[in-house]
């Protein structure tokens, strides 16, 4: 039987329980703030999907890691304070990022925030970030909203957008005679963006293409043989790719099998990124266009200096989200001495206009929408010694890839 | 033409897959009445097993075939395991009860299996002597699609072998007709359903490894797999064979011509198809008038009015609305979640505790409230107080409607009903981004400047839900509630006193949708912005998690688990990387201790001493 009075009692003790609990960690906060100004490290709240995209994340989190070592190893940031990441996991949800967020920013006391994979989540965080008047630098969320039509004061962007990689890839597509283009994308944001834009710059560009079928799996859901058999029958000259991870491989295997890819160029983002090419070994796609990062192969002072300490640091070679990471933190410090101080609004004008050495050569922070000009690798995938890897390569510097300044005041929300 | 034949012959690759896990999941459920969420786990388990068995020996035909049966044999040992190590404790706790600690497994072979096999997708060997394909009508198909198709009727074949033909299979069909009778009869239930869940997770193994030369083996598996096994499960009628085996025909079709006439739709076709059989048949193709539901209280304590209840109740409240005063910002944050998901929960235990309803879809209700909230603001300007108001009758007449079909099934087909109806709720949010914003989401959902401090925003969140919560209390205790309950404990009799059973749980349903629907709206300015994960399958579970933890049988029961709940994610995963192992096993040990819910189990404890 239930007894209301007695349960009641129990919440109101585990209420109590609670309260100490969640109450616990300031004191060393406290103690924190008693201590020398000088000696406080900077503070930096990082939030990504550690559990939900581990094959992703991790590299990323590695390549922080490895920046922020460097940094203090080097007297740290603002004159001798050290910097210090305080990192959370978003377990792939943007409600659960804001709560983690608001944790870092009110329990751990983070001068800024930075990180995050999906796109949601980073609009999320960015969101936040202009309520609380927090800089935040979105490191890996593709997605255009975040620099253009969500943009703020507060939020940045590292990595090279999907505008930007789906332009980068039309500079390509544009040299082929192909004239029958199928696209294939997954349906969310990102696919529905990525083929948008394709399909605008490539028709800008040529005129005569048409788009003769589309097909939208599910993320994460592809239907291969399906799909696959729906392209084919299309009869296109050449094809347009989104997916990616395993939604990739599915399609890759079952084209291959059903003769899909047999004289049709394929074009495709983020392929060539060591994430989605080496998962597939010797099966990855032979000769498809794609953007990605052939970490062996580039051997510019700045990026083997980065090659060589990640690898001895980690004992594995770099991913492009262990560039993205180290770039990030590289970006964050490099903001932090600029500024010389650790105030948002000082450490906003620091960033618009910030010029850094990244592992991929200059990048510069646009201060028009708050976009970084790193670029990609567009090249031709090709299996080398039983791996998947790019040939042909050139680096697509960011910069030359973006509308101008103008264009872009017109795209962003007035501050 | 022949085009269309290949499209077909590749539908039926899909569905012979989709056959073998989902046989597996109806078996289990015939027998044992488990909703094994862990099924999918198993079936991700088999298919890295089999990866790393392929990898080894897979080089030559034998290799590569005695990889498969070996990883399936392994995912059945595993699903036995569970059986005698966790479920086995569980058969005499609400049937529900069972389900969490699935789930609870769920989240441990999650974070088990990237801890094993690392984070990245891994690409299998390709059958060998299967790597090419053949010319259908001048259409290249692969030769291991060709197998496959021909596996799934294989596998019904032997299954059907195993049932009318061997002596186990006798009893286990004894069983699933009548499990009492079974056991009077002297066959040993306990052994009958381990032997069962080894089987039913053995083929889920099969499924699984057999999908290693088709696509890369990945950590998102398990769930992709159970979703879709539990539609075909109920499509096909639960505990029936034929009925996966002829749903699964049907879905796999339904994809492959699905895509051509219809490519944008993909990520709810399966769900709309659902939707429509259940309507139209109310135990899917071919599954039999009522299989003993499962229900959320069976042997349901008659609900009492504490005499004082309401005085305890308002000294938590008082000590609520301090704690602002005494603790920081992140903890009052903390508690605005806690305080809006024990609405969420409270909302849901209407339809379960008091209804006897099991939804597996009430996230919807919050998704609605929290969207309905954002889209007055964000497309009428509507101030805050407006936008909460807004809140609860978005999704009260989502429910409405929704609640008009659902109430109409029972059991595992209502569960499922809600779950199809919250996933089109889910893939309009999600598609319809000139409106919802799609998956990026609604923002700059702040509340209004006079509530925009956390401590303000604390205190409102705190009167809006206490005094719903109050409402939802008053309701169970009403002439309304009593009905409501005579309808779960007895329809047949509550109909005969002149209750009309089905319209109290309509209105049950709207009202339970319309609480949850404030949540929901509180919950969008707590949080600044919506996304379709609001809607998501996980949200709607970890509601059930809630109530299950807390206990059904109790109205303080959701409170304490909402609370406990919330407090164990944010505080674990805030801690490490491995949350979902710890959370899990907190889970699972959590319900070997309290078999009947943290409060069900304190509450009788203190009757008995």
């Amino acid at each position: 039987m239930l007894h209301r009075r007695q349960t009641l009692s129990l919440l109101m003790t585990s209420a109590a329980a609670l309260t100490a609990a969640l109450t616990a960690g300031s004191p060393s906060a406290l103690a924190q703030a008693a201590l020398a100004q000088s000696a406080t490290p900077v503070r930096v709240g990082e939030i990504n999907s550690y559990t939900g995209l581990p094959a992703f994340t991790i590299p990323y989190r590695q390549g922080w890691q490895l920046a922020v070592e460097e940094i203090n190893a080097k007297g740290g940031v603002l004159g001798g304070r050290k910097l210090e990441v305080v990192s959370r996991d978003d377990a792939g949800k943007p409600d659960d990022a804001v709560r983690v967020a608001q944790e870092l920013l009110s329990s751990e006391k983070v001068d800024l925030l930075a990180g995050t994979y999906f796109s949601h989540i980073g609009l999320a965080v960015a969101d936040f970030a202009a309520r609380n008047k927090v800089p935040f630098v979105a490191a890996e969320p593709l997605t255009d909203a975040i620099t253009w039509s969500k943009g703020n004061r507060y939020s940045f962007r590292l990595r090279p957008s999907t505008y930007m990689q789906a332009a980068m890839l039309v500079e390509e597509a544009a040299k082929l005679p192909a004239k029958r283009w199928a696209t294939v994308a997954p349906n969310y944001e990102y696919g529905q963006s990525a083929v948008t834009w394709f399909k605008q710059l490539l028709k800008e560009k040529r005129p005569d293409v048409e788009f003769v079928a589309e097909q939208w799996p599910a993320q994460g859901k592809l239907e291969a043989g399906p799909t696959v058999q729906a392209l084919a029958a299309a009869n296109p000259e050449a094809i347009f790719n989104v997916t990616f991870g395993a939604d990739l491989a599915k399609l890759v295997r079952e084209g291959e099998g059903r003769g899909l890819f047999k004289n049709r160029r394929v074009v495709s983002l983020l392929t060539g990124e060591p994430e989605y090419l080496e998962p597939m070994k010797d099966e990855a796609p032979e000769g498809w266009i794609v953007t990605g990062y052939p970490w062996e192969q580039i051997d510019t002072p700045e990026h083997k200096a980065f090659r060589d300490a990640y690898g001895a640091r980690f004992k594995e070679s770099p991913r492009q989200g262990s560039v993205v990471g180290y770039a990030t933190l590289k970006a964050i410090a490099a903001a932090l001495d600029k500024a010389g101080s650790t105030e948002p609004d000082r450490l906003v004008a620091a960033f618009r206009g910030l010029s850094l050495s990244s592992p991929f050569g200059p990048i510069t922070f646009r201060a028009s929408d708050h976009q970084a000009t790193m670029g990609a690798y567009v090249g031709v995938t090709t299996v080398k010694d039983g791996r998947g890897t790019m040939k042909d390569w050139r680096y697509a510097d960011g910069a030359a890839y973006l509308p101008s300044d103008e264009a872009v005041r017109a795209l962003r929300p007035a501050e | 033409m022949s085009f269309l034949l290949v499209q077909a012959l590749s539908g039926l690759a899909t569905a012979a897959t989709l056959f073998l896990v989902s046989s597996g999941l109806t078996i289990v459920f015939g027998v044992t009445r488990i909703v094994n969420f862990a099924h999918g786990s198993l079936c991700m388990i088999g298919a890295y097993l089999g990866w790393s068995l392929i990898e080894r020996f897979g080089g030559s035909v034998g290799g590569f075939w005695g990889s498969v049966a070996l990883a399936s044999l392994g995912a059945g040992v595993l699903g036995a395991a569970m059986e005698v190590g966790l479920l086995r404790r569980l058969y005499r706790s609400p049937e529900l009860f069972q389900l969490l600690g699935t789930f609870g497994v769920v989240l441990v072979v999650q974070d088990a299996v990237a801890w094993i096999w690392g984070p990245e997708d891994l690409m299998g060997r390709r059958a060998p002597g299967l790597k090419g394909s053949v010319d259908i009508l001048g259409q290249p198909f692969p030769l291991y699609d060709l197998v496959l198709i021909g596996l799934g009727p294989l596998v019904l074949g032997l299954l059907w072998l195993l049932f009318t033909r061997t002596r186990w299979g006798v009893l286990v069909r004894a069983a699933t007709q009548d499990r009492d009778m079974a056991s009077a009869l002297g066959v040993d239930p306990a052994r009958l359903f381990t032997g069962v869940l080894f089987l039913g997770s053995a083929l889920a193994g099969l499924g699984g490894a057999l999908q290693v030369p088709r696509e890369a083996v990945n950590l998102h598996m398990d769930m992709a797999m159970i979703v879709e096994a539990f539609v075909v499960v109920v499509v096909g009628g639960m505990g029936s064979l034929t009925g996966a085996f002829l749903a699964a025909l049907l879905i796999g079709q339904l994809q492959a011509f699905g895509i051509l006439v219809f490519p944008q739709i993909t990520l709810v076709l399966v769900f709309l198809f659902m939707a429509v059989v259940l309507v139209l048949r109310p135990h899917g193709l071919m599954g039999r008038a009522e299989e003993a539901p499962p229900a959320a209280a069976t042997a349901a304590p008659v609900l009492r009015l504490g005499n004082r209840g309401g005085w305890i109740a308002v000294g938590l409240l008082a000590l609520l609305a301090a704690a602002p005063l005494l603790v920081g910002d992140y903890a009052v944050i903390v508690l605005t979640e806690m305080v809006i998901l024990a609405l969420f929960a409270a909302s849901l235990h209407v339809l379960i505790g008091l209804g006897g309803l099991v939804s597996f879809g009430h996230a919807a209700y919050f998704g609605l409230g929290a969207y309905g909230a954002a889209l007055l603001v964000r497309h009428l300007g509507a101030p805050m107080p407006l936008a909460l108001a807004g809140a609860p009758l978005v999704a009260g007449l989502g429910a409405l409607i929704a609640g008009w079909f659902c109430v109409r099934r029972s059991g595992l087909y209502f569960a499922m009903l809600t779950l199809a109806f919250a996933q089109i709720t889910w893939s309009v949010a999600f598609q319809w981004s000139g409106f919802t914003g799609g998956d990026n989401g609604l923002l700059g959902i702040w509340p209004s400047a006079w509530a925009s401090g956390k401590a303000v925003y604390f205190w409102l969140t705190l009167a809006l839900c206490a005094g719903a919560l109050a409402l939802l209390r008053r309701a169970a205790f009403a002439p309304f509630g009593y009905a409501l309950r005579a309808g779960r404990d007895s329809a047949l009799r509550a109909e005969s006193v002149g209750i009309d059973v089905r319209r109290h749980q309509w209105f049950a349903f709207a009202l339970a949708g319309s609480a949850a629907g404030l949540a929901g709206g509180l919950y969008a300015f707590a949080k600044g912005s919506v996304f379709p994960t609001l809607m998501a399958v996980s949200v709607s579970v970890d509601a059930l998690v809630m109530i299950l933890l807390g206990g059904v049988q109790t109205v303080s029961g959701p409170l304490a688990g909402a609370a406990l709940f919330h407090l164990l994610e944010s505080q674990v995963m805030r801690a490490t990387d491995l949350w979902r192992l710890l959370l899990g096993l907190t889970i699972v040990a959590l319900v070997l201790l309290f078999p009947r819910g943290v409060v069900g189990v304190l509450s009788s404890r203190r009757e008995r001493s």
